[in-house]
């Protein structure tokens, strides 16, 4: 080097280099995930230790408890005034009933989009996408007055029931993973159930003994997701479902909050945990499937 | 195709036998309650299912028809009910058919203008059975009701029992009834007088006249007391003076509903408001979370971080939590009186806010509420279209002199944008809908001062919708609510089709 930087200017170069270099650089993205970190989770934190602080108020909860306590979470099993468990059971079952059927009608559904080729096969294609463009829960009204006038014929389907419930919401996933379970099937060899035929096995039985096992993830992906959308969903549950005893959790909930919200802060936290850990519990599994499908989506080959 | 054993052959026949024969039994009760609407579904649901066992053609639709059924029922047919709704006057006032609310007229009644009044004494037996003996307080004239059959009263029934003052206590085969007991059974009888009919009220039956009659004919209502001739126009009868009768009954009419929101001032003013809130929220929603999730793709996108799979894990932690729960653990936090957030800017600054009644306020913690919820999914897509981004991109642009500014701007972000804009646009329409969060977090309050209808100050235009069918001061407007929704599924297609055309030209640009 031919000139020399005075060392004032080194001194100073260096103070930047700190920073800006790798080191410096690796702890401000730390440091940035950190703050990240505290946004993301403080809500979290917040609402576990309201549920397992000894005050059952808003005003009066410390972040960290001076002692621990379980008590909010037995009173949900126990207080009378809210029937939290039954909201639980009722959210697993409408949930379970709605992701299994789901998986059976669009399995079938699919199988014979990818398969067979009959009249209309691409007019039914395209318009089920299109009627995918548009949200189901638009359609609240009619679905209000459409579950009232079958509640008057059949009352087990008609309002306030969980079965006419997952009928709606059966409804609302067909066109959709129709899709998503015939294009799984497409990528599957014909020549796998033409060789099942030739062995002697009816159409349904290749379907049935051969084919099935072949898309079993895209059906378990189908199934986890079915059942979170169901375990969430609010609007069309708040308006079809009218009993307390009948509520799903997404309804019930706001039980906790219509009145003294401030001094049911306590059962509320410990409710959102139970509801929210349930929810976890059955994601974590399929978290990988499901995050994968999310960037199949965004990444294009 | 294998041939099928006897043995299946015969179960089909059996089964589908079966169904036909309670299809047959549930068409006959359909054509005796005069129920054609389901009975249209009924003939056409057998008739397909037949065919869809018989016909070999019909195979493939075996297989999706229980998919079509519910697609069809609980989504293509709602969808086209909401057209017909946002037609009519449905709503609180107008719920019934005109059949029915002609019935509900010609029951009422006015009292005669004699107003002859009966004593009586009632009989009951064991069963639905029931007797009265009418005297007129007037004329003295007594009547037998037994059982809907009324006549003159014969003193010489041997079933009669009478005390000393002819007062009939008894009548073999009822017991006397306690009056109070059966008040309800009295009020809804009507007996048939002459031209007149008995109406129960204090413990008396008094002479009533019908006060309308329907002519058939001419579609009016006549007022018998008044002589008041009332037509039917949009669902309700009206006299000619403009005289309105209650109740009134659902009725076609045309693009009113549609008409009402852009011509009536104030529900314009209220439309307005509500979409550009809508529209705003949307914007912002998905703006900022994607410039949060892509941010922090950015800083989790270099393989050597330390802590990057559990940096990334508890960073989709708001994603995994039900919307529904998040919601409302946030409105407890943003609580103005015990929340936690006030109770922070309280001992920081020294201030507090009423975050979820101001309407400005309130507007700005539902995006930040929103942009927690939605800065993980922001970040997946980010991640997995950044790592799609080939290195040798970069190599060449810092060869060309490209700072990292430069770099992100020229080529990280047009890259990116190609296969996230459909997401993107996709997210708007999520946020444009996402009625749970606005609804758990302020149900769309605060409330606004000289509104016309239940809009407040973060109403999105699917909340509006649910707040004026079920939830309006007004009652139900069930047709208004529908041309609201009608007016999103036109927006919700548009941005539909635009996404469409978005994807379409970049796959050109991938050819």
């Amino acid at each position: 080097m031919s000139k020399q930087l005075p060392a004032k200017r080194t001194k100073q170069l260096r103070a930047v280099g700190y920073w800006t270099g790798r080191f410096g650089r690796r702890f401000v993205r730390h440091f940035l995930l950190w703050i990240a970190l505290a946004f993301a989770l403080f809500p979290v934190l917040w609402i576990f230790s309201a549920s397992i602080n000894p005050t059952s108020s808003l005003n009066t909860q410390q972040f960290i408890p001076d002692r621990i306590t379980w008590d909010h979470y037995r009173s949900l099993f126990t207080d009378p005034t809210y029937p939290f468990v039954t909201w639980l059971l009722n959210t697993l079952k409408v949930a379970g009933i709605t992701a299994v059927g789901t998986v059976i009608l669009c399995a079938l559904s699919g199988y014979s989009f990818s398969r067979f080729h009959f009249r209309g096969r691409r007019v039914g294609l395209l318009a089920m996408l299109l009627v995918q463009m548009f949200p189901q829960m638009l359609a609240m009204v009619a679905l209000f007055l459409l579950l009232r006038s079958i509640g008057d014929i059949v009352p087990a389907l008609g309002l306030n029931t969980h079965l006419g419930l997952v009928m709606v919401y059966l409804g609302g996933a067909m066109g959709f993973n129709t899709w998503l379970v015939k294009g799984y099937f497409d990528t599957v060899p014909r020549s796998l159930e033409e060789s099942a035929m030739v062995d002697g096995a009816t159409p349904f039985q290749a379907f049935w003994r051969i084919m099935l096992p072949l898309v079993r993830p895209i059906l378990a992906v189908i199934l986890m997701i079915q059942f979170m959308t169901s375990y969430a969903e609010y609007i069309l549950a708040s308006i079809l479902l009218r009993g307390t005893d009948q509520y799903t959790l997404a309804v019930g909930m706001r039980f906790f909050t219509e009145q003294a919200f401030n001094r049911r802060w306590g059962p509320f936290a410990a409710g959102a945990i139970v509801g929210g850990v349930t929810f976890l519990f059955l994601f974590l599994p399929f978290q990988r499937l499901i995050v994968s499908g999310l960037t199949q989506g965004a990444v294009k080959e | 195709m294998q041939s099928q054993s006897p043995f299946a052959i015969l179960i089909k026949v059996v089964l589908l036998g079966a169904i036909d024969a309670v299809a047959v039994w549930a068409g006959i009760e359909l054509v005796l309650s005069a129920n054609y609407s389901m009975l249209a579904v009924l003939v056409v649901g057998t008739g397909l299912l037949n065919a869809l066992v018989l016909s070999k053609k019909a195979y493939p639709f075996r297989y999706m028809a229980p998919a079509l059924v519910f697609l069809f029922g609980m989504v293509v047919y709602p969808i086209l009910y909401t057209g017909y709704v946002s037609l009519t006057n449905l709503q609180t006032g107008n719920l019934l058919p005109k059949h029915m609310v002609i019935e509900t007229f010609e029951n009422r009644f006015v009292l005669a203008e004699d107003a002859e009044q009966f004593t009586y004494s009632a009989f009951v037996d064991e069963g639905d059975g029931m007797a009265l003996v009418l005297e007129s307080e007037t004329t003295g004239e007594r009547l037998l009701y037994e059982n809907g059959d009324t006549g003159p009263l014969d003193m010489d029934d041997p079933r009669l029992t009478l005390d000393d003052e002819g007062t009939v206590t008894g009548l073999l085969g009822y017991e006397p009834a306690n009056k109070y007991a059966i008040s309800s059974r009295l009020d809804a009888l009507s007996i048939p007088f002459g031209d007149y009919v008995l109406r129960h009220s204090l413990f008396k039956f008094s002479k009533n006249t019908k006060q309308y009659s329907f002519d058939e004919s001419s579609d009016t209502l006549t007022d018998l007391t008044t002589g008041a001739v009332y037509s039917p126009i949009e669902g309700t009868f009206t006299s000619e003076d403009g005289t309105e009768l209650e109740p009134g009954f659902q009725a076609w009419i045309g693009f009113r509903n549609f008409g009402v929101l852009f011509s009536n001032a104030a529900l314009r003013k209220d439309f307005g408001r509500v979409f550009a809130w809508t529209i705003v929220w949307s914007l912002f929603s998905v703006f900022l979370s994607f410039s949060l999730g892509l941010g922090l793709a950015l800083l989790l996108n270099d393989r050597k971080l330390r802590a990057r799979v559990i940096y990334r894990t508890l960073l989709i932690v708001p994603y995994v939590m039900p919307v529904f729960i998040s919601a409302l653990v946030w409105r407890g936090m943003f609580n103005t009186q015990f929340g936690i957030i006030n109770r922070l800017f309280n001992d920081l600054f020294g201030v507090t806010f009423r975050w979820l009644d101001t309407p400005m306020l309130a507007r700005g913690v539902l995006i930040f509420i929103n942009v927690w919820l939605s800065f993980p999914y922001m970040m997946l897509i980010s991640l997995g279209a950044l790592q799609s981004i080939p290195g040798q991109l970069y190599e060449a642009a810092r060869v060309d002199g490209a700072g990292m500014f430069r770099r992100f701007s020229k080529v990280t972000l047009p890259l990116l944008m190609i296969s996230l804009a459909p997401l993107l646009i996709g997210s708007f329409a999520f946020a444009f809908n996402n009625f749970t969060l606005i609804y758990l977090v302020t149900a769309g309050r605060p409330a606004v001062l000289g509104a016309a209808s239940p809009a407040g100050a973060t109403d999105i235009l699917i909340s509006w919708t649910y707040r004026i069918a079920f939830q309006g001061g007004s009652g139900n407007q069930l047709g208004l609510a529908s041309a609201v929704s009608i007016l999103i599924f036109v927006m919700i297609g548009t941005m539909s089709a635009i996404g469409f055309r978005f994807t379409k030209r970049l796959e050109e640009v991938y050819k």
